[in-house]
């Protein structure tokens, strides 16, 4: 049975899916340690999906079959880890040394409030306060490995070497913006889940929630290796640098701008997107009036990197949900660019020619 | 060959957008395969032969891809921003000219510099394909282009964008076509993407199997003014990869390549590349590992828009290929 669908550049996101999105956004799940949100992914998809593994990684893999035989197996990755930290050593009194995990510039550390072990205590980066530093001092970014955790003498020794952490930042919807950490890449996460719940079924449809691709894409090269598809598109979230500049010139390196709609890939650090299957995404988006954008080309990479490159090669490409601030505490991305991405990968897939594949890259 | 090293190099074919320059190769070598395929990203893999007695299985790349430029920015006034596509050298762009996959072609212009700049960064740098407006621009975002320079040949050495990799392209199909009988089972891959990884050679790896992997492409000499330091040089025949930034070359397969040469007195060098690699360094490591060298010719101003080698080496190494093919191989 399928669900009839009108007009698809309508909004697909409703309070059920901004829900799900904040609490996707506010679990905390670094690099390694993603169970808080496989707990949320496995919850949704295990009653959907004909089948469901979660692998060596812990990467989940859900496959929906498709109602007709020798359909092409189409693979989506959205990571489920964040950036974040990693406790290195207790210094007592609560005060803890920590690492990065992924990448996080060190300049958006200090004074950010932090959720740390799986009990997600609170705890702050501390920041010296201005009366105590020089300006010197304060034009230079302080090293991660001056900086500390503070649990403060309630969290003195509840949590040890290894514990992950991440930034405490609660979700929220502010008028046409979704606000909230981690938003890089729960935003595909949700996608992907939302798709779960109505899967196209003229493919065969491989959901992978991959772990580790902000240290670097491992979950997926491992989840591509099993899953063997015939293509594959990474759902994503990349960066909107698209404030104007400050001597009022043309900003030239935007990356992606806020409001255009999903950024489809051309080419990144990692991928020279397959040109069949961008000519068919951008096809789409057309035939459906759904708005998109490509993102520059450049550097940055998705797990679409290492999907291409497994076995005999993927033809690939990747699609993203632009925001600004990325890899910080706070991410702000457009509600309407969000649904746009979902509408263009729903399309993208129900609309898939057999005969995609048949010319030559 | 000169002619057929002339269409090829003169062929526009970046990384990731090959098709043009696979054309060209599927029209030369398709009487002369036993099978023709193109896998999923793109490289062309061409077999000759099956394995008999003393035979192995032995893959052969050559990329088809040059270095480019894609657009990232189309201005309000028409000019073109861009990034690279594979290693380009910041002080060969100004002044280039390029030329896009569409045709159009193109002049590579700088902002003013600030005081104490030397050399345009990226960013400040822009293509003028003669647009006055973003709208009656022919260029758009993620669009690519190749630096434009023609053939030359200067007699002994010829001189050409994209030598890199064409030339050993070349050489795979004047091999194809000079082998005649063989006891390996040899797969002539033209592979993709060399440039931005290896990328294509890899999976290509990955779906033969092979027992040998050997790349060919141009490696760096010695032999210029105040140069690199290396041993190699133009003229001094093909170069056995001994080591490069990327790989280490099975010791087995290096002495297979200098016997062979010794054997049929065909003139070669030993080379050492400190920086840069091949198509061998994904080989290598494909599936369960896979015993793998490279031979290599050199080539003075490589990633330049004016690559030399010198034509004798390109025929003494299709000499080496097709001697070393035509026998059973022992790798010890």
């Amino acid at each position: 049975m399928s669900a009839t669908r009108e007009n698809t550049a309508a909004p697909l996101v409703g309070a059920e899916q901004i829900e799900l999105l904040e609490r996707l956004s506010n679990a905390v799940a670094v690099s390694g340690d993603e169970g808080a949100v496989r707990r949320i992914v496995l919850e949704a998809v295990r009653p959907l999906a004909d089948e469901v593994v979660v692998d060596a990684m812990g990467s989940v893999l859900a496959t929906f079959r498709a109602s007709r035989p020798n359909a092409p197996r189409v693979m989506l990755a959205a990571h489920m880890d964040e950036v974040g930290f990693m406790i290195v050593k207790d210094d007592g009194d609560g005060l803890y040394q920590f690492e990065t995990v992924g990448g996080l510039d060190p300049a958006q550390l200090p004074g950010k409030p932090v959720l740390v072990g799986k009990d997600n205590l609170p705890g702050v980066i501390g920041a010296t306060a201005i009366h105590l530093t020089t300006r010197e001092e304060r034009e230079q970014k302080i090293p991660v490995r001056q900086l500390r955790i503070d649990l403060g003498p309630e969290g003195a020794g509840k949590v040890k070497p290894g514990d992950r952490a991440g930034f405490a930042t609660r979700f929220k919807v502010a008028g046409p913006s979704l606000v909230g950490k981690a938003l890089d890449d729960r935003l595909g996460v949700a996608t992907l889940i939302e798709l779960a719940k109505n899967p196209p079924r003229n493919v065969e449809l491989q959901l992978a929630f991959t772990v580790q691709e902000e240290v670097g894409l491992r979950g997926a090269r491992a989840a591509a290796y099993r899953l063997q598809p015939d293509l594959a598109l990474a759902i994503d979230s990349t960066p909107a640098f698209d404030l104007p500049t400050w001597d009022d010139e043309e900003n030239t390196q935007y990356n992606t701008r806020l409001g255009e709609g999903p950024a489809i890939y051309l080419a990144d650090r990692g991928t020279l997107s397959d040109p069949r299957l961008t000519a068919h995404l951008a096809a789409a988006a057309r035939r459906n009036n759904i708005p998109f954008q490509y993102r520059q080309p450049g550097g940055g990479g998705t797990d679409a990197a290492a999907i291409h490159r497994t076995r005999a090669g993927v033809p690939s490409a990747s699609i993203s949900v632009p925001g600004r601030y990325a890899h910080s505490a706070v991410m702000v991305a457009r509600l309407d660019d969000w649904s746009n991405t979902l509408a263009l990968v729903r399309a993208a897939l129900e609309e898939l020619p057999d005969d995609l594949l048949g010319s030559e890259r | 060959m000169k002619e057929l090293i002339q269409k090829l190099v003169e062929t526009t074919g970046p990384s990731g957008y090959e098709n043009a320059v696979r054309a060209l190769v599927r029209a030369e070598v398709e009487s002369l395969a036993d099978d023709v395929r193109v896998d999923a990203l793109g490289n062309l893999i061409v077999r000759k032969g099956e394995k008999k007695d003393g035979g192995l299985r032995v893959m052969l790349s050559a990329h088809m891809d040059e270095i480019g430029i894609i657009a990232t920015h189309i201005d309000e006034r028409g000019f073109v921003r861009f990034t690279s596509v594979g290693g380009l050298y910041p002080n060969m762009l100004l002044g280039s000219r390029v030329r896009f996959l569409n045709g159009q072609p193109g002049v590579i212009g700088g902002e003013k510099l600030d005081a104490g700049e030397r050399l345009h960064p990226m960013e400040k740098l822009f293509i003028d394909v003669g647009a006055t407006s973003r709208e009656d621009c022919p260029v758009q975002v993620g669009d690519m282009a190749i630096f434009d320079r023609p053939f030359v040949d200067l007699g002994d050495r010829l001189v050409s964008k994209a030598m890199d990799d064409r030339v050993a392209v070349a050489i795979l199909i004047e091999t194809l076509r000079q082998l005649k009988d063989t006891p390996n089972e040899v797969y002539f891959v033209f592979s993709t993407q060399e440039e931005v990884g290896p990328r294509g050679a890899g999976t290509a790896a990955y779906g033969i199997d092979p027992e040998l992997g050997v790349a060919v492409d141009v490696t760096r000499s010695g032999d210029t003014p105040r140069g690199v330091r290396m041993a190699t040089c133009l003229g001094g025949g093909p170069a056995i990869k001994v080591r490069d930034s990327g790989m280490l070359a099975d010791p087995r397969v290096v002495r297979w390549m200098e016997a062979g040469a010794k054997k049929h007195e065909i003139p070669y060098q030993m080379e050492v590349l400190e920086a840069g690699s091949t198509d061998a360094m994904v080989i290598q490591v494909a599936r369960a590992g896979v015993p793998s060298g490279c031979v290599s010719i050199p080539c003075r101003y490589i990633h330049s828009p004016s690559e030399m080698v010198d034509y004798r080496d390109v025929q003494n190494a299709v000499r080496l290929l097709v001697a070393l093919l035509s026998e059973p191989i022992e790798l010890k």
